[in-house]
């Protein structure tokens, strides 16, 4: 078994099974962010509830982190690897005619995701886990707000334009990695139905909807407050 | 047609190669890709120049022998084909044409556009093949029925001629096609159960040995192997492994 | 020295049988201690590989190929026969022996053909254990085809691929053993000569086509199975490396060369389109099963297809004259090889040839599109189906029997033969001629085996489809390994031979000569330059019909031509580096050779056999003619030049088969 995980097809299935998790953690986390447009009372109890929750604290946080370290971790080893088993480069490769590019890319689209995701710590998570774990506060609430605070933090945060731009491309090239890698992961482990139509219409749709929504979010926030 | 050629020259394989300029005239649309090149190296011949190194056998797309990355694509830009099955009706006169060996760190050129690639034999040695003696005295050959589908989706597999394209196509230097290909021919028939769990473990360990690289499924393989060999036999094969190794 | 064909007495149907019970054998431990080198690694050479090394002895096999995978045998389209009698059609050991007798045009051996009969049964349960995925039918069973020249259906094949199907069933043998270390396998060597130790075949010269290295190798015995010698025509059907080399080798150190003259030039190839080709292209005999073969029955209809002012779907039956139903009613598409060319090129040389050149005849699968699409229609119930429905209905049977086929014409002459009938013209395919062996497949050279097309095989003066890939298997799996057993168990005490004797020496610096002598020429004329010209010569005078005159004509342009060739030839480059120009220059010498035996052996068989048709002796119906005194294998001595050759005649007995009139009227 751990000679599996060491053979390049162990490691993409670890691959694919860290992208299930996180593909997994995605809709949840854009189910509950659509809240804050539709309804942010509702938005705000939601948020109480997983941001004090133990097993959402305790248990799955720290698996969604181990999940996103591995993957791109393992994003860098297979792509260290890859590079190795080239030969000298060819004067004309054309790609394109066999492939998309998303899919001869997914390092680059995984970096800018792996930068937004930087960029995501510094503005939500980081702060929350200093109000949480070293101010020890656990209300929810924030002085000068009514109610729980979660809703007011994410409206100022996309008061900044600069700060929506970065979030709007890096989606896009979360869609680019999704376009791909969905159906890829489904490949990966050994399911050939992901060459099938209807996994690929979802694979499509969810590449789509998931990075479409949280531009939503960001866009919708910044030109209604 | 009169064409520009671009082509890889490397004396051996520890010295280092680059592309050379050639001219050939008065190519005719119904000549094979090989039989452009013959013309060329009859013409270097005749001038006394060393021709041009380029592996090829049956000439009928069948022995896997033949091996040029064409402007960009292995076995250049038609569908379904090997290089010595490509016309030259697929150019146009004037074109210049790139012509390169197939590159994979598992693949040395050993001249010009000749690679090694003993890796796929390798990686067949370590489990490619049924473990039954060539006596003869083995049970009738209807003795187990095989179902039509099933003897249909081996025999798709087993159309792989080994040709590399895949490897040389992949961004990755994958062998995943053709490793799948084997293991899916056996994986498929009654008579390569037995096996199938220390089959398909030796043969990705060996692929692995070999230095080639992972599977990122852009599907590039597929569209350029001459044989069609489908994607679907890498995930079979992923599937036999998991199955294998749990 | 007199030939003998050590053929075991007794009945026919006991010989193979007793003769294993009788052989010498050898003991596992002892095997450990024997060498042997099996040069080519087809059919024959990689099933004799793994049989070998399974059974224990060191095994060292050599192709030129960058794999033993690549063997030529890996081009064979059609199938492989085996009297098998799975559907019940009355096959039976005997009936195979009889057809390939007979279709050999009386002119093989009938002790080997009827074990090659014997032990194919057991080809097809060999392959079928090794994951050879033949094609079945719908309830699970094996799947037969015909084949030209026979009544019954007993050929297995699978798709368009049987032959490569075949082959990585011996090479993943060969792979097993090699993983073991029982086979060493040289791949890109080429063997350059056999070194006789105390009048022995004790080990071969080899190159290394990569670094250019001469290698000594030893062993108790040498087998060659190098395949056949198609390529002295330059066109062929074979592969680009096919050579005679290994065959002539052995012939010039002693080995008789049996039948040069009998070639197959097969029916149903893609037709040559201009000077620059390299080599032609076969489209299955099996294609016959469904395709009708015809030419225009009119002149004028011919030309006016030739300038294109009309297409071959526009003419009526009654226009079209399909010669080989009209001449054959019995078997109509499927007679044998050498009636179907003989019969094109005769409509040809009468000026109805369809194409430019005039060299070509039509396979047209109309009328097979209707058929399997009205059977189809009526399996899916489709009533008053309309006249495109079943065409296409047919064309998707069609496409499922020959899709690869009917892909690779289209890809080749671009043209679409859903839509216009094929084009296909006879080529030179395979040689039944090659070095000649006895019952135990062992040459004139004690220890020198030759086994697969290398030899002069079973096949007489022509082969029937689908047997080429039965001989080789038989040979390699089921008769050398017993066969060379018994010549070995006296080696059991020789201990490992060894490479540094004078006998070694010599053959070394033989080779070493000749390649020196070919890089260090640099004259005019590129290797090719003379490839081409010998081949034309032994098209255009030893081809499909042959003549006293024209014979002896090509004996000396082909012996002027040798002379021209080792004063002016031009091979670039160097010795001690990947050169394939001198791999080439190597073979075509050896062609140079060879062609002329050939041409000398065809004037002097003042008869017509098989594919051997002497002009001379033909019926008032053209048919062949053969001649009683004929009767004999021609085997050659090697005597310096070819025109020297000494003739050994081993003469033909048939005891259970009558000798008849060939007829398939
Ligand atoms: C296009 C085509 C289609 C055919 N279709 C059929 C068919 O449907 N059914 C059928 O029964 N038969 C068919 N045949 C005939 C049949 O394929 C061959 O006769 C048979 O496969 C020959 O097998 P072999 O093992 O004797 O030789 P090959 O397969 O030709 O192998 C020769 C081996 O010798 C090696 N070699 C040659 N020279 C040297 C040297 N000097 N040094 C070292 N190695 C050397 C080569 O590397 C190769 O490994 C077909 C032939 C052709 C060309
Ligand atoms: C939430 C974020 C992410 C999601 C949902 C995600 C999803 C996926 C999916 C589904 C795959 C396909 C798996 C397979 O083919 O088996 C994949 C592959 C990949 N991901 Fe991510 N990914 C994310 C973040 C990242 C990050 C941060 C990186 C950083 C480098 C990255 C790099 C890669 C690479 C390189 C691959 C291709 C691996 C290969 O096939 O060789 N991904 N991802
Ligand atoms: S899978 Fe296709 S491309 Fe790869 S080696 Fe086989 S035939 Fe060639
Ligand atoms: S030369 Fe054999 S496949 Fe191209």
């Amino acid at each position: 078994m751990s000679g599996f995980f060491k053979s390049s097809i162990g490691r993409k299935v670890a691959m694919a099974l860290s992208a299930f998790f996180l593909m997994f953690f995605l809709l949840q986390h854009l189910s509950i962010n659509i809240l804050s447009v539709l309804n942010p009372e509702l938005f705000n109890e939601v948020s109480h509830f997983m941001g004090t929750n133990p097993l959402v604290q305790f248990v799955l946080q720290p698996i969604l982190i181990f999940a996103v370290v591995f993957h791109f971790v393992m994003g860098f080893v297979l792509e260290l690897r890859n590079r190795k088993a080239n030969g000298v480069k060819y004067a004309k490769n054309n790609g394109a005619a066999n492939s998309t590019w998303f899919s001869r890319n997914m390092i680059w689209s995984g970096l800018t995701i792996l930068a937004f995701i930087g960029l995501h710590f510094v503005d939500f998570w980081f702060p929350e886990m200093n109000t949480k774990f070293i101010q020890g506060d656990w209300s929810g609430t924030m002085e000068g707000v009514e109610g729980f605070r979660y809703h007011e933090e994410l409206v100022h945060k996309f008061a900044n334009p600069v700060r929506v731009a970065a979030y709007t491309i890096s989606f896009i090239f979360l869609g680019l990695h999704l376009a791909h890698g969905f159906t890829s992961a489904f490949q990966s482990m050994g399911g050939t139905a992901g060459r099938k139509k209807t996994l690929q219409t979802i694979g499509k749709a969810y590449s789509i909807i998931i990075p479409a929504g949280f531009i939503f979010i960001a866009i919708y926030h910044h030109f209604n407050h | 047609m009169d064409l520009t050629l671009k082509i890889w020259r490397q004396k051996d394989a520890s010295s280092k190669g680059q592309m050379v300029d050639y001219k050939v005239t008065e190519i005719s649309g119904s000549m094979s890709f090989l039989e452009m090149m013959d013309v060329l190296n009859e013409q270097l011949v005749n001038a006394g120049e060393e021709p041009v190194a380029f592996d090829h056998d049956c000439r009928e797309g069948i022995c896997g022998m033949c091996s040029m990355y064409i402007n960009g694509e292995a076995h250049g830009p038609d569908r379904g084909v090997t290089t010595c099955q490509l016309h030259m009706r697929m150019f146009k006169d004037g074109d210049t044409i790139t012509i390169e060996p197939f590159r994979a760190a598992a693949f040395p050129v050993i001249r010009d556009l000749v690679v090694n690639r003993s890796a796929f034999d390798r990686i067949q040695h370590a489990g490619g093949y049924i473990s039954v003696n060539t006596s003869g005295n083995t049970q009738d050959a209807n003795a187990t029925l095989i179902s039509k589908h099933a003897a249909d989706t081996a025999m798709d597999a087993a159309t792989c001629i080994g040709c590399g394209a895949c490897v040389a196509t992949c961004k990755n230097s994958s062998a995943m096609l053709f490793v799948g290909a084997k293991v899916s021919q056996y994986a498929l028939l009654p008579q390569g159960q037995v096996e199938a769990a220390d089959r398909v473990k030796n043969m990705v360990a060996q692929m692995d040995l070999e230095g080639f690289g992972n599977c990122t499924n852009t599907g590039a393989c597929e569209v350029e192997c001459p044989k069609g060999i489908s994607l679907d036999n890498i995930a079979r094969m992923n599937r036999e492994l998991m199955k294998a190794s749990i | 020295m007199a030939l003998d064909s050590k053929v075991p007495k007794g009945p026919i149907a006991d010989k193979w049988t007793d003769y294993k019970n009788h052989i010498n054998l050898v003991n596992p431990a002892n095997k450990r201690n024997i060498d042997v080198i099996v040069v080519g690694t087809g059919l024959a050479g990689g099933s004799a590989s793994a049989t070998l090394a399974e059974l224990g002895y060191n095994v060292k096999a050599f192709a030129y190929q960058d794999s033993p995978r690549r063997a030529h045998s890996i081009a064979a389209q059609g199938g492989i026969n085996a009297a098998k009698n799975y559907q019940g059609d009355g096959d039976s050991t005997y009936r195979l022996f009889y057809d390939t007798v007979k279709g050999g045009d009386y002119r093989s051996r009938e002790s080997n053909v009827y074990r090659l009969a014997e032990v194919s049964a057991n080809i097809i349960d060999q392959c079928v254990a090794q994951g050879v995925p033949f094609a079945r039918d719908y309830g699970g069973l094996l799947d037969n085809r015909s084949f030209g020249g026979v009544l019954v259906s007993r050929t297995f094949y699978a798709k368009g691929q049987t032959g490569q199907q075949l082959l990585l069933g011996a090479y993943s043998a060969m792979n097993r053993q090699i993983a073991r270390g029982k086979i060493e396998m040289f791949n890109r060597h080429e063997m350059l000569d056999v070194v006789i130790v105390g009048g022995k075949a004790r080990g071969i010269i080899a190159r290394n086509l990569v670094t250019g290295e001469i290698e000594r190798h030893s062993a108790h015995a040498v087998v060659i199975a190098s395949g056949g010698y198609g390529n002295v025509y330059f066109l062929s059907t074979n592969a680009m490396g096919s050579n005679v080399t290994a065959g002539w080798k052995v012939h010039k150190k002693g080995a008789y060369f049996a039948n040069p003259c009998y070639t197959q030039i097969h029916p149903t190839c893609i037709p040559r389109s201009g000077d620059y080709q390299s080599k032609l292209t076969l489209m299955s005999e099996s294609l016959r099963n469904d395709g009708r073969i015809w030419v225009p029955k009119h002149m004028e209809d011919v030309l006016a297809i030739r300038e294109g002012k009309k297409k071959p779907t526009e003419l009526t039956e009654e226009q079209r004259d399909y010669y080989l139903e009209r001449r054959y009613p019995a078997f109509g598409n499927l007679v044998p090889r050498d009636v179907a060319s003989r019969a094109a090129k005769e409509r040809s040389d009468a000026g109805y040839g369809v194409n430019a050149t005039g060299e070509a005849v039509y396979l047209d699968f109309a009328a097979s599109f209707e058929r399997y699409g009205k059977e189809q229609a009526k399996i899916h119930n489709i009533s008053n189906p309309s006249e495109a429905k079943i065409k296409e209905l047919g064309q998707e049977i069609v496409k499922a029997k020959y899709g690869n086929l009917f892909q690779m014409y289209e890809k080749i002459v671009d043209e679409n033969p859903y839509e216009t009938p094929m084009m296909i013209y006879p080529a030179v395919h395979y040689t039944m001629g090659g070095v000649w062996v006895d019952y135990n497949l062992m040459t004139t050279i004690p220890g020198c085996y030759a086994i697969g097309e290398a030899n002069f095989s079973d096949h007489g003066a022509n082969r029937l489809g689908a047997s080429a890939l039965m001989q080789g298997l038989a040979d390699g799996y089921f008769v050398l390994p017993y066969t060379i057993g018994d010549y070995l168990a006296d080696d059991i005490r020789t201990g490992k031979i060894s490479t540094e004797t004078p006998e070694f020496d010599a053959a070394e610096k033989e080779v070493k000569e000749r390649i020196a002598f070919l890089i260090n020429n640099k004259g005019t004329h590129s290797v090719d330059y003379y490839h081409k010209k010998l081949g034309k010569i032994m098209w255009d005078k030893c081809g499909m019909s042959r003549n006293a005159e024209g014979l002896e004509s090509a004996i000396e342009e082909i012996s002027a031509l040798r002379k021209d060739f080792w004063q002016n030839v031009n091979v670039p480059g160097t010795d001690t580096e990947y050169n394939e120009q001198l791999a080439k220059a190597g073979r075509v010498a050896d062609f140079l050779e060879l062609g002329e035996l050939f041409a000398k052996d065809a004037l002097v068989r003042e008869e017509s056999a098989g594919g051997h048709f002497r002009e001379e002796h033909q019926t008032p119906e053209g048919e062949a003619k053969r001649i009683k005194d004929f009767q004999f294998v021609s085997a050659w001595e090697y005597k310096g030049e070819p025109k020297d050759a000494v003739l050994h005649k081993e003469s033909l007995e048939y005891e259970n088969i009558e000798v008849k009139e060939r007829s398939y009227k």
